[in-house]
């Protein structure tokens, strides 16, 4: 990564998972499915529990989806998240079918509940490093 | 065919449990392995099969070089977290019944916070690839936070309560000042549970385990061979292990408020030819509070949903229905990842547990849990 500043853990990148985070970097959501019986799978991995296909393609997410659960971090754990502590990550249940979890931006003060809309939103971290996170939805 | 009671617990050793420690995991493992030898009234020459921890800093070969093995002709690893050591009882079971060997000494050792925080180590293992990639970049880094979405599902959808966990945290904290080797002995009532911080929400600071130095060790006999030596025999009369679905991403679970223990139980409960009404005592692996509620669920002790009432009034204190963590626990006793559950159950079912006996304890069982959800359990008897 070329952010020496950068101090939050990185993303082991592999050729399997390059795709998703360059759609990151791009502000796309890409979701590997199963290009035989078209199951899509997060995270992403060699080979298709329904049919054992190992022939896979990117299919756009629509970054849709609604609260499966939830935590509010307030020890950090990590030194480089502790100036932004408490904060809230959600569990999302994507309109795809599998879940992404990642930061809720924006909803400190709201009474969380399973099942509310969550849109995705991105977030540059360094110019190679997008990562995921979450807006409650418009209503 | 089936292993039911062909295999024993026949000796039992813990070194002192402290938070620090100037001592190598190593050494901490070997001095706990001695006195387990010892207690079963053997010479470590008798071991011929070893199971270590797969992050307590040894290999089986290392009680060749230390203890002089003539003839190691076991060995094997059971990597699942938290659920390694009875895991491994299952592992050790298996061998001994199979004739493959006689007497298996499985050990864990910890250095706490001498040899680096947990959150450092996870990292790094092979089971949290998946998390490492996905999850922590986004802050998810420690086992408070993965879990955490867990019990706050299960407190939306079934109106489980904080005070609920903390009525668990505190019935530890009790047996622990029962016992002169745990570490906290300092009382704790549910109000310090409720005014204690917030860690990973719902999850407070008295919902999390402890870090803890020290080691612990038991070795596993035929059971022919078992009724010659110096302490009672405990029969292993069922084990298994569970592994959920999605097993190293919660995220990805289907149900997240259902673990491996949920597979596993149901096959030591048919093995051991017990109920639930059998068990006196319940050794439960105990992370966090939640995991403990939830454990008792997935085992069928009551419902789902209905963990956060099961253990409220009493009902897993000693007196109760179902004493738990008679020891403490990770959260009052040590983390010494689950041994000194075995260590504890084993010593209730000899009768030796002072303080903390279980009146006519004859059949208790006792858990682990760990890397995200797999379980594994081993029901004993007298």
């Amino acid at each position: 990564m070329n952010a020496p500043d950068y101090d939050k853990p990185l993303p082991d990148i592999t050729p399997l998972t390059q795709a998703f985070w360059d759609g990151l970097r791009e502000h796309r959501l890409l979701l590997q499915a199963c290009r035989h019986c078209h199951t899509v799978r997060h995270y992403p991995r060699p080979v298709c529990d329904q049919c054992y296909s190992m022939d896979s393609e990117w299919v756009a997410g629509s970054g849709c989806g609604s609260i499966h659960s939830w935590t509010v971090n307030h020890h950090p754990f990590h030194f480089a998240f502790k100036r932004e502590s408490p904060f809230v990550t959600v569990m999302v249940d994507l309109t795809e079918g599998v879940r992404m979890q990642a930061p809720l931006r924006g909803a400190e003060d709201v009474a969380l509940k399973i099942g509310m809309a969550v849109e995705l939103i991105y977030e540059d971290m360094t110019p190679e490093l997008s990562l995921p996170a979450f807006k409650l939805a418009a209503v | 065919m089936s292993i039911r009671d062909q295999a024993c617990v026949t000796g039992i050793g813990e070194t002192k449990y402290t938070r620090e420690t100037t001592r190598s995991q190593a050494e901490l493992t070997y001095e706990a392995a001695l006195a387990a030898i010892a207690d079963a009234g053997l010479s470590p020459k008798d071991i011929d099969g070893v199971v270590p921890y797969v992050m307590g800093g040894v290999i089986a070969e290392d009680f060749v070089t230390n203890f002089g093995l003539p003839d190691l002709r076991y060995s094997a690893l059971t990597p699942m977290g938290g659920a390694s050591s009875v895991a491994a009882l299952q592992n050790a079971a298996l061998a001994v019944a199979g004739g493959l060997a006689n007497h298996v000494l499985i050990t864990l050792g910890r250095g706490a916070l001498s040899t680096g925080r947990i959150t450092d180590r996870i990292g790094q293992m092979p089971q949290f690839r998946l998390v490492g990639e996905f999850e922590m970049p986004m802050g998810t880094v420690a086992p408070a936070q993965f879990y955490a979405p867990m019990a706050r599902r299960h407190m939306e959808l079934y109106g489980t309560t904080s005070a609920q966990l903390g009525e668990i945290a505190v019935t530890f904290r009790k047996h622990a000042q029962l016992h002169d080797n745990a570490m906290m002995q300092k009382p704790m009532t549910l109000a310090d549970h409720q005014a204690s911080r917030m860690i990973a929400d719902p999850l407070r600071l008295y919902d999390c385990c402890l870090e803890s130095a020290g080691a612990a060790a038991v070795v596993i006999s035929r059971a022919d061979r078992a009724r010659d030596l110096r302490q009672p025999p405990v029969y292993i009369g069922g084990v298994a292990e569970g592994h959920p679905d999605s097993p190293s991403t919660i995220t990805q679970r289907p149900d997240i408020c259902r673990i491996g223990l949920a597979k596993a139980a149901p096959k030591a409960f048919a093995m051991a030819g017990v109920t639930h009404q059998d068990i006196d005592v319940a050794e439960i692996y105990d992370c966090f509070t939640y995991i403990v509620l939830c454990q008792l669920e997935d085992m069928g002790f009551c419902a789902k949903g209905e963990g956060g009432s099961f253990v409220q009034g009493g009902r897993i204190a000693l007196g109760g229905e179902l004493p738990v963590n008679t020891h403490g626990g990770l959260l009052s006793q040590a983390h010494i990842a689950g041994m000194n559950h075995i260590v504890e159950l084993t010593r209730q079912l000899r009768g030796q547990a002072g303080a903390r006996q279980v009146a006519n304890a004859e059949v208790g069982l006792v858990t682990g849990y760990g890397d995200l959800g797999d379980g594994s359990i081993a029901i004993m008897h007298r």
